[in-house]
């Protein structure tokens, strides 16, 4: 998926916007891209091609994930089995509905990112690995390409953490910050 | 003392905490605006864990994305889930105690028009809501942004979300705007030079003289439309304009609380001399009307030109990219954009529904009748506006030239209610996003302001607002 700027109503177009829950969103990836008119896959769609059945990690191009902030595109690219997008900009939103749905987002340079694009052995049978704690993406178990990501981000993908919980730890901090701010800003109680 | 940003300012008051060395803090969010399409699983995410919201009376809570925009709605949807979505959100905002604009009440309509009108937004304030267009707040001097679904539920549980600082990047336009020009061509303008990823991963101060110049809600348009270069934030500011537009709205602070509010008000504004990571600059005399022509916003041009050809560059766009566009939009490289037939005309969303709009509009429809073969649709931005603009005798001019007079909601602008396009339909609409696909799979749609959308509707091509005679 490296075309530039590829946004969240192509990920997940508008029908599947309309439960109250998370479920089915696995069919609505890449939706109109993904299937024909008749309801059949699309041959010429990537992820539909033999080589790439079955993909847990995306390649992508700059600014992937923009426009809506819809989280129904990142719930429906998890529950069809992408773990990971490797690219070199994401939209903020996006970025952050990964982070917060065990989709990890890699970011690489574009050399990097051209590393893996144009590995002989990419749409046969390459293999990449993700080592999230060493920050490393493996081609064969070869080469290592080194991502970036915060360490924050990192320890609540690998330990699991429940953000609301965590963040009430500081529950005391926010209260007296709440009582300070709303007695400089009266107008704002 | 070290120079601040405004942004600066607006974070560090209200950072409850510093997380750690990367730039992220906790930050407490003063208001909150949420809809019925991407809160029903944060609600959902709080029942099951048995949590409740931490300060109830900061959230409002609108209808505006599903429902129906039929002159004679009631609250019957004929679209189930629609009905689902709404009732969860009734049911909602009832055990959880939020204040609710349900589809029937009279200050119901697009979220991002409503909560300014209603003075739910205040200068140096941190606004959140689980809507890309969150940024429109910016435009008095607040900090909004858009967040999913599972931050709505985080904000909802703790008033706070944990947050990285963005890098900044100051946009200054200075001049006067030309006759026909509006804040829209402007944005649209801005997202043209950047790129629609020029603003990714920063926060966007508009600054300079043609911005002072414009009105409030003018204003708005622009920091709405931010986020498609990517902003994640975007915002400038207040001035005594701002002041003068909150004062008249119903939640504005009143007495002794308003000149409070105004002392500090004033101090909002980026110190003489800070950094910003990006300058751009601009030139209002430069920017004509602007059309866009493919699947991008930063894809667009001067109403003036022509399709462009795959061979050429165009900002960021390879050539792929554009042949795409121009395969998706139906168009041969080389036709002038006055030549493009449009089967729509779309007036509303949350940039572009506003009394200013609809009085630009009614400005060129006044004594002039839609083409034939173009069906015109205006949507108004919240039921206020609606109204507002029948007593201004603008929906007679609307009627007359032949135009649909709708109820408020964001319609045709993401085609989530029945408001949607068939394939190959062709669009001009005074909305933000251009996306394969968003008014329909496999409609066009031309992004432009509502006085252009008009010039469209009643020439039935691209039409420049300018080169209508006078009637």
């Amino acid at each position: 998926m490296l075309n530039a700027n590829i946004d969240t109503d192509v990920i997940m177009p508008k029908q599947f916007l309309k439960g109250i829950d998370r479920t089915g969103l696995d069919k609505g990836v890449f939706f109109d891209q993904r299937f024909r008119a008749d309801g059949q896959p699309n041959p010429d769609f990537v992820l539909n091609q033999p080589a790439y059945a079955g993909a847990k990690f995306l390649l992508t191009g700059p600014n992937f994930g923009c426009g809506s902030s819809r989280e129904h595109a990142v719930w429906g690219l998890y529950q069809l089995g992408i773990r990971a997008l490797i690219g070199t900009s994401f939209a903020g939103i996006f970025f952050d509905n990964c982070m917060r749905n065990g989709v990890l987002i890699a970011l690489v340079d574009e050399a990097q990112l051209r590393q893996i694009m144009t590995h002989d052995t990419l749409g046969k049978d390459l293999k990449l690995t993700i080592d999230l704690p060493h920050q490393e993406i493996r081609i064969e178990e070869k080469e290592a390409i080194r991502f970036e990501i915060d360490q924050l981000r990192k320890n609540v993908l690998i330990e699991g953490l429940d953000p609301i919980g965590s963040t009430l730890q500081h529950k005391d901090a926010i209260l007296n910050f709440e009582k300070r701010h709303l007695a400089e800003n009266p107008w704002l109680a | 003392m070290k120079t601040r940003t405004l942004y600066d300012k607006l974070i560090d008051s209200h950072s409850v905490k510093t997380l750690d060395n990367d730039g992220h803090v906790l930050l407490y969010v003063d208001r909150h605006v949420i809809n019925e399409y991407t809160s029903p699983q944060a609600f959902s995410g709080l029942r099951q864990h048995n949590r409740d919201v931490w300060r109830p009376s900061t959230t409002l809570a609108v209808v505006d994305h599903v429902n129906s925009t039929e002159p004679n709605r009631t609250d019957f949807s004929e679209s189930e889930s629609g009905a689902r979505q709404m009732k969860y959100l009734a049911e909602n905002c009832d055990r959880f105690g939020i204040e609710l604009f349900d589809l029937l009440d009279k200050r119901q309509g697009i979220e991002h028009v409503v909560a300014p009108e209603q003075g739910f937004v205040l200068p140096g304030m941190v606004i959140a809501a689980g809507d890309s267009h969150t940024t429109t707040y910016g435009a008095l001097g607040a900090f909004g942004f858009g967040i999913g679904t599972s931050e709505i539920e985080h904000l909802l549980a703790t008033q706070t979300l944990v947050y990285k600082r963005l890098k900044t990047m100051r946009v200054t336009i200075d001049g006067t705007l030309g006759l026909g020009v509006t804040s829209k061509d402007l944005v649209m303008a801005v997202i043209k030079k950047i790129g629609a990823s020029g603003a990714t991963g920063y926060a966007v101060e508009f600054a300079g003289s043609t911005i002072a110049d414009l009105s409030v809600e003018s204003r708005m348009t622009i920091c709405n439309m931010a986020v498609e270069a990517g902003a994640r934030g975007a915002f400038m500011a207040p001035d005594e304009k701002v002041l003068a537009y909150i004062q008249s709205k119903p939640r504005a602070p009143r007495g002794s609380l308003w000149s409070q509010a105004v002392a500090k008000w004033m101090t909002l504004k980026t110190d003489e001399g800070a950094q910003f990571d990006r300058e751009v600059h601009l030139s209002a005399e430069a920017v004509e009307p602007m059309i866009s022509w493919g699947i991008s916003p930063d894809q667009a041009d001067i109403i003036s030109g022509f399709v462009p050809s795959p061979n050429t560059t165009y900002g960021d766009h390879q050539n792929a990219a554009i042949e795409r566009a121009l395969e998706y939009m139906g168009l041969e490289p080389g036709t002038n954009f006055e030549d493009i037939e449009i089967t729509h005309a779309f007036i509303g969303s949350c940039t572009n529904s506003r009394i200013e709009d609809l009085r630009q509009v009614a400005a060129v429809l006044a004594g002039r009748k839609i083409a034939n073969g173009v069906r015109g649709i205006i949507v108004p931005g919240s039921s206020l506006v609606r109204q507002q603009a029948d007593e201004e005798g603008l929906v007679d001019i609307f009627k007359s030239a032949g135009f649909e007079w709708r109820q408020s909601g964001c319609s045709l602008c993401l085609a989530m209610n029945e408001d949607i396009l068939l394939p190959e339909e062709r669009c001009a609409s005074s909305t933000n996003r251009n996306f394969e696909g968003r008014q329909g799979a496999g409609a066009r749609t031309h992004l432009m302001s509502p006085a252009m959308v008009a010039a469209a509707a009643v020439s039935g091509r691209l039409k420049d607002v300018r080169k209508l005679k006078p009637k």
